[in-house]
Order: structure tokens, then C-alpha cells, then sequence
């Protein structure tokens, strides 16, 4: 399943993304995916959280690149780019840290950036580095397929996925487009606005689902104001993974050192991922 | 070539290699909208008329030219200027903040929201916003608010709320992330009202056409009063809005020289200014990159971190620069030499011109320093 039909010449699954998805489909099982800031508080504690996070069933790993003006971001994200940035994180230390992280863990790990550091690098020797140290996807916050053409291009000749985000704004024209530039899965935004924790799911978001499925066959995570266990569980229902990001971050803030961290985010993802196996959002094999 | 400058930017929103739309995805879909209602608006003789009255009765257009007499006979060259500050609230802004008004009203946003960095286009959303209804809400840095106390009671006066930003450096750069992030939140019912030749397509092409007035104003005046076209145009740029509106009447005059000038700050490593053009000079960290939507000349590290800016004026601090300001030195045939370059100023040569000026033209007391 879930392979792009109309991107690139038809291949067998091969990044970590897309069979990761794949056997969450075959055990009809809600994925998880969790983002948290690289180098907050340091990148050495940002790989031990990564590693708690796949101990605890994550099934997917955002590696956000701290970036001084994070305008898609809400307060709690933002604040913590801001402690990374402090903390001396820049993207040739986060490409270190995957390279860290891929030798204790297979867990499936995405690049989050805004686009100017990425440039500031050059794409190519980005996309190189990136799949040099193990990463499997990337996704620009603020790049749209329309000025992505190249970008991608050299992302996925490095054997990357390119994730793009879908939002409540996009015409089923864009959505389109933006399924045929995706690879891996899509990251459709639940809601217009910036990350951060809130209480409940748009109501508008399973008509926003059906608009995405009907042009696209990938799997689709939904983030932005999800970091409760009943999201999860409803979500469950409608989309193939959630995304949870501003409520691990403060889980991070709120912790009174790298240890309590760690743990308290590992009981985070165990209670979300929990409620995805669980409950409402168990679908029928096959659906 | 110079041709091509003039009708830029193409159907990508680019001046060159300059600008672009690098905005998160929910954004797209209304600045796609907001590009074809600014389309249709332009080619709408009823808005154009609405405006045109608008900008004489409500702003006080045209404005005059003045020949400033004394400080000619200081200086040597004979020297005008174009006194964009008589405008109703105190600067060259309203031409935009009318312009964007107006189309928001056809789109039918009820709520503006706007960044400002001194003041002066915080204020001119303010009164147009005031004018036409309209609910009110300007980001300013809390730094900058603190320095521009006046100009906060201002935009209270007219009905604006004035949101304090407390992120980042707290001047205008940290404002319009703050905008944006209401604008991507509210997109539905309100209407972002940039203020600079910045961010995403359509906004730089959008905010000179309401701007170039200046220079089509200054060129007539100019011609009707010496009979010839100026040796040199000079205008400040922190974000560009009013340079390109006075140079733009200009672009196919080849014997016209044009100089933009930007804020030296305390000195040329990254951080002690603001010049993002003048790399020719010393000043350093300058390099084309995406900021707030657009490619363009961006106060950087290394590794692609915004960096903070020095200027004494809350107006200059700004680390982008428009891409259409830009792309003129790169644009022109490589036989013609570049006509839009740029200079420094450091806060006590501002200060001396400051003087000079109020005391020889008493011209612009509050001129956008």
C-alpha cells in the first residue's frame, strides 16, 4: 500500500518511512509520530529522548532544526528553538546527532526545517549529508511544491522521502499536487494556525481527511494540537498516524533535568501510542 | 532590460532570482486569493477612482516638492524634496495602508492586522483602518514600542489595539513573525496589511504599485520645475517601501542616478548594522536568503540564522531588504553601470542631515529618520 502511483517510477518500498507505514497497515495499528526540537536542552540529550521515544513505540522520529524565526510555530516550540539555538545547535550538529542516533536505532527519523538553513548549506550537500547519516525523510515548513521543484528533485535522487503539509486552506487542486510531491506519507495540519497543545479536534478535519484521500493514496499523519490520548483515539479512525510535537517539547520544559525528561516523554508516547492500538481508533484490517 | 525591471515581477512573483512565495502551506490558498483579487483591483477603474480620491482627500495628495533653497546654496547641487512626510499621519505609508484597505474591503475582511517597527505604518493601518470600519490590530516589538511611546497612543487614539512582541530581538523582524502567525491563524476573516516591499508574492509587487505614486508625483513636479530630469534620486532603505516608490517613475530614465541609503550602525561586523546591500563597503553577513516569505538579501550567519541588527532608528532595524530594491544593481545591462547603489549612514551623519535639514528647508521635523 501507500506508495505514490503518480511521483516516481513504481519501487519497492525502500525507505524506513514507508515500511514502517507498511506494517502498521498490516496490523491495522494507529502510528505515532513524535517531534521534538534537536539540541534542546543539548543534542547528547536530544539523542537520549530519541532513543526513550522509539523504546516507548514511537513509530516515527521529527527532528526539528532549531531556526531563529520559527513563524509557523506557537509559544512552546518556538521557546524551545530559542534553547537550542542557545545551547550552540546548528544543522551540520543536528546531521551529526542522526548519524549518532542511526547507529543505536532503526527507528524511522524525518529532518524538520524551515528552509533557510537548509539553502544557507546548499540542497545538495544537505540532501548528501542527510542520507549520509541515516536520515529518511525531510520536511520544509516553508516550502510548497510550487517552489520545491529542484529541491525535491535532489532530495529524492539521495534516496530521501519529501514530505509536504496539506492545511484546511489547500484547494483539492493543491492537494493534489501536493500528494504527487509527497513520498513517505502526508503531514495534513488539523487546523489553520501554528503548532501547539490544544483541547480538541476541528470539526472540520474528517471532510479535510476524505479531500486528502481522494487524491492520494499515502499514508496520512494529522498534527497541530494533538497531544492528548482521546485525539489519538479518535484519530485513529480516520487518519494512518498522529503527530505530537508542542507536548513533548514541554514535557522537556517543564522537567527538572535531562533524566526526568527522558522519562516523562517515554510515558508520554506510551500512553498516546497505547491509545493508538486501542479503543476507538482499532480500524478493520483492510479498511 | 531596464524594461523587464519595470514590468517585474513575472507570473512567479520573482524580480530576478528575488522573491518568491515561501510561506507554510495554509498560507497559500489566501495569498493566491489575495493575488487575484489585487489583480482584478488594478484592472478596475471603479477602485482606482476610489483610491485616487482617497489619496487627495483623505491623505492630502499630491505632495509638494519643495526646492529646499538654503540647503542648496549649503550643499552645492540643486536640491528637492519630496515631502511625503505632510501626509495625513506623518509618512509615505498611508499610500499603501489606503491601497490594501480598499482591497480588503472588496475581498470583504473585516479585521486588519499589521507589524510596525517606529510607528509610522502602525499608525497609518490605524486611520484606515478607522476610516473604513474596520477592526484593528498592530504587533509591535516591545523594545520599539518602548522607544515609540508616542506612536503607540496614536494607533490607542484611532481604535487599534497594540499588541506588544516579546520574542526575539523585540523589534519589527520578531512583529511580523507575530503577524504572520495571526494571519495564519485568522486567514479566513482578516487581512494582513504589510507594510514593506517584503514577504510573499504578491506583497512587494502590491506594496510599490501603491507606492510608486511618489516618483510618478516627483517626476512631473521635477519636470515642471527645472525642466529636466534630477541627476541622482536619494532615498532610505530599511525595508524598501518608499525607495522603490520614488525610484520606480524612474527605472526607464538611464540618466537618472538612484542611492539608497542604509543604517551603518556602530560598525561592519554582523550585528552593529543593518546594511544588507552594501557588502561593496565592508559590511558584512549579508547574503541572499528566505526570510518571512521571500529570497531575497538577509542579514545572516553562517549556518542560516537570522541575525539581530543595529540602527538608533526602530524604522531600519529590519534584517531583510526587498527583493524588488534589490534586484536593480544585478539587472542592469552589464555596460550601464549599476544606478541604485547603496550608502551607509552611521547615526551622526544622520543626525548632522537631520540638522541640516530642519534648520535650512524647516522641512521634515519628523522626517522617517
Amino acid at each position: 500500500m501507500a506508495t505514490n502511483s503518480t511521483a516516481l517510477p513504481k519501487t519497492p518500498a525502500t525507505t524506513r518511512i514507508q515500511r514502517r507505514f507498511e506494517e502498521l497497515g498490516r496490523r491495522s495499528e494507529m502510528g505515532l509520530v513524535a517531534f521534538l526540537t534537536a539540541g534542546d536542552p543539548s543534542l547528547e540529550a536530544t539523542e537520549s529522548f530519541v532513543l526513550a521515544l522509539d523504546d516507548a513505540g514511537a513509530d516515527v522520529v521529527e527532528l526539528g532544526v532549531p531556526f531563529s524565526d520559527p513563524l509557523a510555530d506557537g509559544p512552546a516550540i518556538q521557546r524551545s528553538s530559542e534553547r537550542a539555538l542557545r545551547a550552540g545547535a546548528t544543522l551540520p550538529g543536528v546531521l551529526d546527532l542522526v548519524a549518532s542516533i542511526r547507529r543505536k536505532s532503526d527507528v524511522p527519523l524525518v529532518l524538520f526545517s524551515y528552509y533557510n538553513p537548509v539553502l544557507q548549506m546548499g540542497v545538495e550537500r544537505f540532501a548528501r549529508r542527510a542520507a549520509d547519516a541515516g536520515a529518511d525523510g525531510v520536511l520544509i515548513t516553508d516550502l510548497t511544491p510550487e517552489e520545491a521543484g529542484e529541491y525535491r528533485r535532489t532530495v529524492r535522487a539521495h534516496g530521501l522521502d519529501t514530505i509536504f503539509l496539506a492545511a484546511p486552506t489547500s484547494t483539492d487542486e493543491r492537494l493534489a499536487r501536493i500528494a504527487e510531491a509527497s513520498s513517505g506519507f502526508l503531514y495534513v495540519i488539523s487546523r489553520t494556525g501554528v503548532t501547539g497543545a490544544r483541547e480538541s479536534l476541528p470539526e472540520d478535519l474528517p471532510a479535510l481527511i476524505r479531500r486528502v484521500r481522494r487524491v492520494s493514496r499515502l499514508p496520512i499523519a494529522v498534527g497541530f494540537g494533538i497531544s492528548l490520548p482521546g485525539q489519538v483515539s479518535i484519530l485513529g479512525g480516520l487518519a494512518d498516524a498522529a503527530v505530537v510535537g508542542s507536548a513533548l517539547v514541554q514535557e522537556i520544559e517543564q522537567a527538572s533535568s535531562v533524566h526526568a525528561a527522558r522519562e516523562a516523554l517515554g510515558a508520554r508516547v506510551r500512553v498516546l501510542k497505547h491509545a493508538g492500538k486501542t479503543g476507538m481508533s482499532r480500524r478493520e484490517p483492510g479498511a | 532590460m531596464t524594461t523587464a525591471v519595470k514590468t517585474w515581477p513575472d507570473v512567479h512573483g520573482r524580480f530576478g532570482p528575488y522573491g518568491g512565495r515561501y510561506v507554510p502551506e495554509t498560507l497559500v490558498a489566501p495569498l493566491e486569493e489575495l493575488e487575484q483579487a489585487y489583480a482584478a483591483a488594478r484592472a478596475d477603474a471603479t477602485f482606482q477612482g476610489e483610491l485616487d480620491e482617497l489619496l487627495r482627500n483623505f491623505a492630502g495628495r499630491p505632495t509638494p516638492l519643495q526646492f529646499a533653497s538654503r540647503l542648496t546654496e549649503h550643499l552645492g547641487p540643486r536640491i528637492y524634496i519630496k515631502r511625503e512626510d505632510l501626509l495625513h499621519t506623518g509618512a509615505h505609508k498611508i499610500n499603501n495602508c489606503l491601497g490594501q484597505a480598499l482591497l480588503a474591503k472588496r475581498m470583504g475582511k473585516r479585521r486588519i492586522i499589521a507589524e510596525t517597527g517606529a510607528g509610522q505604518h502602525g499608525v497609518a493601518t490605524a486611520a484606515v483602518a478607522a476610516r473604513f470600519g474596520m477592526e484593528c490590530l498592530v504587533y509591535m516589538g516591545t523594545e520599539d514600542m518602548e522607544r515609540q511611546r508616542l506612536n503607540v497612543s496614536r494607533m490607542k487614539l484611532m481604535g487599534a489595539e497594540v499588541v506588544g512582541v516579546n520574542a526575539g530581538s523585540r523589534t519589527l523582524k520578531d512583529a511580523i513573525n507575530e503577524a504572520m502567525r495571526d494571519w495564519v491563524t485568522n486567514v479566513r476573516t482578516t487581512h494582513y496589511l504589510l507594510g514593506s516591499v517584503l514577504g510573499a508574492h504578491p506583497y512587494p509587487q502590491m506594496v510599490r504599485d501603491f507606492h510608486k505614486v511618489i516618483g510618478e508625483e516627483a517626476r512631473r513636479q521635477i519636470l515642471q520645475a527645472e525642466g529636466r530630469l534630477p541627476d541622482l534620486l536619494v532615498a532610505c532603505v530599511g525595508g524598501g517601501s518608499n525607495a522603490i516608490g520614488l525610484f520606480h517613475a524612474f527605472l526607464e530614465d538611464t540618466g537618472v542616478k538612484m542611492l539608497g541609503v542604509e543604517a551603518g550602525g556602530r560598525g561592519y561586523q554582523l550585528g552593529e548594522h543593518a546594511a544588507r546591500l552594501a557588502e561593496a563597503m565592508g559590511f558584512t553577513g549579508a547574503r541572499p536568503g528566505v526570510l518571512q516569505g521571500t529570497y531575497t538579501y538577509v542579514l545572516q550567519t553562517a549556518d542560516g540564522q537570522i541575525a539581530t541588527t543595529h540602527s538608533i532608528s526602530a524604522a531600519w532595524t529590519i534584517p531583510p531588504s526587498a527583493p524588488n530594491t534589490r534586484s536593480f544593481p544585478s539587472s542592469i545591462a552589464p555596460n550601464i553601470p549599476p544606478r541604485a547603489t547603496t550608502r551607509l549612514s552611521t547615526p551622526r551623519a544622520r543626525w548632522r542631515v537631520s540638522k541640516a535639514l530642519s534648520r535650512r528647508s524647516k522641512a521634515p521635523t519628523r522626517w522617517p529618520l
